[in-house]
């Protein structure tokens, strides 16, 4: 339904907007978006490379800028999202299919404005309203750093868009209205740590890009109540509730090492979240760990939306799925978990678990469909696994999601089959 | 280069920002000088409680398989540990491809994959009954010479050559063949044959299994599943040095 509205409104939408911008760019309102692109290339240095390297790895550029199985930064990995399907391009040093002729100056324009080295606006699906708050001595060691690799020739597919988001001059419209370049002010009475913090959690870690829903034009929304958002079929929890994602009430250390080693308070990231910790998190160094999490556990927390399919189902209906969850459950879990979901050494208890009990429950039906391993880490180098239980069919998964969700003290909505489709 | 728990001998070193370009000459040649350091893993030995920590793998691939859904899931307790811990990066690379297999282990370090390897390589429990040997006596009859003999006219090797006499694979790196049911076995030889498995570069699997039928393959899984099992199920110890192709993934012997 949503979507149908999008269809008439967007493309109308988008034509005044369109004439709008034109008017203004042509006028010079947006001549200062080119103005870092003729800056000299400063001389690299072996320690700027090192420093790139670094920096590359708090922002995770691998993560999306490799495709299963494809060679680092070759790019094509598939994001589906409400507009298309998005393939991420090749960021190696090959000057015909990568980014090897771009010079430093286009490279930081990428980065903080959103302009590609030919001058057209970027998809907000690389997440540069995020990096847009990096300083440009950290952007230079990035692309010093790529342009030391070797580069791989390797054409990646396009995107595949819905109309009329495959028009890319229409996101000229979206920056006009949507983004806006800048670097983070200093706010008072904060310390330097907590500044470090916010620099790498809202800039090169764009940790919003996920953890906080889309609007309507796919921008981040700002609220502090809006729900996390989906990522390859999984719910990015909200950092701003501590029934969700945040870290609130915990202490700097506690959030730092879980961070790092991608476990603590007997619970473990899953999920992409886990190759988040295994290419990105688990490198940084103990200081900036410390920073992000001083930053995460001072954000202001809010009462979230509640996001995913709503279930309603009748009394009798819940009734019978936790009847059948209690069986299951029995038989195919409390084995690791406990009879009373009370976990075991590597084994998550369930009971008062917030990734159990949260509104969305997209992720426990994913755990329960096809298990996984959290991350391998220094600080937690052999994790326990989840086996998937791919035999479970929709019915089975809505009843073990059900009852574990209303056990034990745990009191979250049901989870219905109509909602796994969703 | 990372902090990734992986001591010196980690054979196949995984960081995503420096993997080697596969499939580089240059790459494979380092990866097999690390797998000459095979299997010892880190020094602070094996995790404990490998029981506790493999329930994931476990589930499914219990001493017999456990069919699921989605297919045939193998025997894997007994192979040799290189073999099974050449497996686990080919699903982790995605050489080898099953959607399960692919995630669960996308988020694993070398040195857990070893621990896991070396694991489930000591574990030894029961084999199951060998099925009925395949009715038509052509196909009996051509199944034994292609893992007895080979077909010399048409340049495939006989299993056994590479797999061991007594099919039970050889260690470090080659794995045994009895134990498995049919489908399993055609199902293998089919996804090398289409792509949707690989080895390591020279992957003499892939060039064998062009050489094969249809028919071919369908005798081969059929006779090999109805082998009955040897006194000794262990690999054997060594590869031999006269083997009949040179394989990426199996160390040859210095002769």
């Amino acid at each position: 339904m949503k979507r149908a509205v999008h269809r008439w409104l967007v493309p109308a939408v988008l034509l005044v907007g369109a004439v709008l911008v034109t008017a203004l760019m042509t006028t010079g309102g947006g001549g200062e978006l080119r103005s870092a692109a003729g800056e000299s290339v400063g001389s690299t240095s072996a320690d700027q490379v090192e420093r790139g390297r670094y920096l590359a790895r708090v922002g995770n550029c691998t993560g999306c800028h490799t495709a299963p199985g494809g060679k680092p930064l070759a790019g094509g990995l598939a994001l589906e999202t409400d507009f298309g399907t998005f393939r991420t391009p090749n960021i190696t040093p090959d000057a015909g299919t990568g980014i090897g002729g771009w010079s430093q100056g286009a490279f930081r324009e990428a980065m903080l404005r959103g302009q590609r080295a030919d001058g057209a606006p970027l998809y907000p699906a690389c997440p540069y309203p995020s990096f847009t708050h990096a300083r440009a001595g950290d952007i230079d060691a990035i692309h010093a750093w790529i342009q030391s690799l070797d580069p791989v020739e390797h054409e990646t597919r396009g995107h595949d868009l819905d109309f009329p988001y495959g028009i890319r001059g229409l996101l000229n419209i979206w920056q006009w209205a949507l983004f806006e370049p800048d670097s983070l002010e200093k706010e008072e009475g904060r310390d330097e740590q907590w500044h470090r913090g916010r620099y790498l959690v809202e800039g090169l870690g764009h940790c919003s890009e996920c953890h906080r829903d889309r609007g309507t034009f796919g921008a981040v929304r700002e609220a502090t109540d809006a729900p996390g958002g989906m990522i390859h079929g999984w719910y990015a929890p909200s950092l701003n509730s501590p029934e969700e994602a945040g870290l609130q009430q915990w202490s700097t250390a506690e959030a730092a090492d879980f961070l790092r080693s991608g476990n603590g308070r007997d619970t473990a990231m899953v999920g992409p979240m886990a190759g988040v910790v295994f290419d990105s998190l688990q490198h940084l160094r103990a200081d900036d760990a410390r920073a992000m999490a001083a930053y995460l556990r001072k954000l202001p927390t809010a009462e979230i939306e509640a996001s995913g399919y709503q279930a309603r189902p009748s009394p009798e209906t819940v009734k019978a799925m936790m009847e059948r969850g209690e069986t299951l459950y029995a038989r195919d879990c409390a084995d690791c978990h406990g009879d009373s979901g009370e976990g075991d050494a590597g084994v998550a208890a369930l009971a008062g678990n917030r990734a159990v009990t949260m509104k969305n429950p997209a992720n426990i039906v994913r755990m329960i469909r096809r298990g996984g391993f959290p991350a391998s880490t220094p600080g937690n180098p052999y994790p326990h696994g989840m086996p998937p239980f791919q035999e479970y069919g929709d019915r089975d998964i809505a009843a073990v999601a059900t009852y574990i969700r209303q056990s034990w003290g745990n009191d979250a909505p049901p989870v219905s089959t109509i909602g796994l489709a969703e | 280069m990372t902090g990734v728990p992986c001591g010196p001998p980690c054979p196949l070193p995984r960081s995503l920002t420096e993997r080697p370009a596969w499939p580089t000459t240059a790459a494979w040649i380092a990866a097999l000088i690390g797998l000459l350091s095979w299997p010892a893993i880190g020094a602070a030995g094996p995790p404990p409680e490998m029981d506790e920590r493999m329930r994931a793998c476990t589930a499914c691939h219990g001493s017999e398989g456990i069919r699921i859904d989605e297919g045939y899931v193998p025997r894997i307790e007994g192979k040799p540990a290189g073999y099974l811990f050449n497996q686990l990066v080919h699903f982790r690379e995605h050489r080898r491809t099953n959607a399960t297999m692919n995630h669960l282990v996308e988020w694993m370090s070398d040195d857990y994959m070893a621990a896991i390897a070396n694991w489930f390589a000591d574990r030894e429990p029961p084999y199951p009954d060998p099925a009925e040997p395949p009715r038509r006596e052509a196909l009996r009859e051509r199944g034994e010479q292609l893992v007895r003999a080979g077909d010399a006219d048409r340049d495939i090797p006989a299993c056994q050559a590479c797999h061991g006499e007594r099919l039970a694979g050889v260690r470090p790196d080659t794995p045994g063949l009895i134990g498995l049911p049919e489908h399993y076995i055609a199902g293998q030889l089919g996804a090398w044959q289409v792509g949707r498995r690989q080895a390591a570069e020279p992957d003499c699997m892939a060039t064998i299994v062009e050489r094969l039928s249809e028919r071919d393959v369908e005798a081969v899984a059929a006779w090999l599943a109805s082998r009955p099992l040897p006194d000794n199920t262990r690999p054997a110890a060594g590869p031999a040095t006269d083997l009949p192709m040179q394989c990426g993934s199996v160390e040859r012997p210095s002769s």
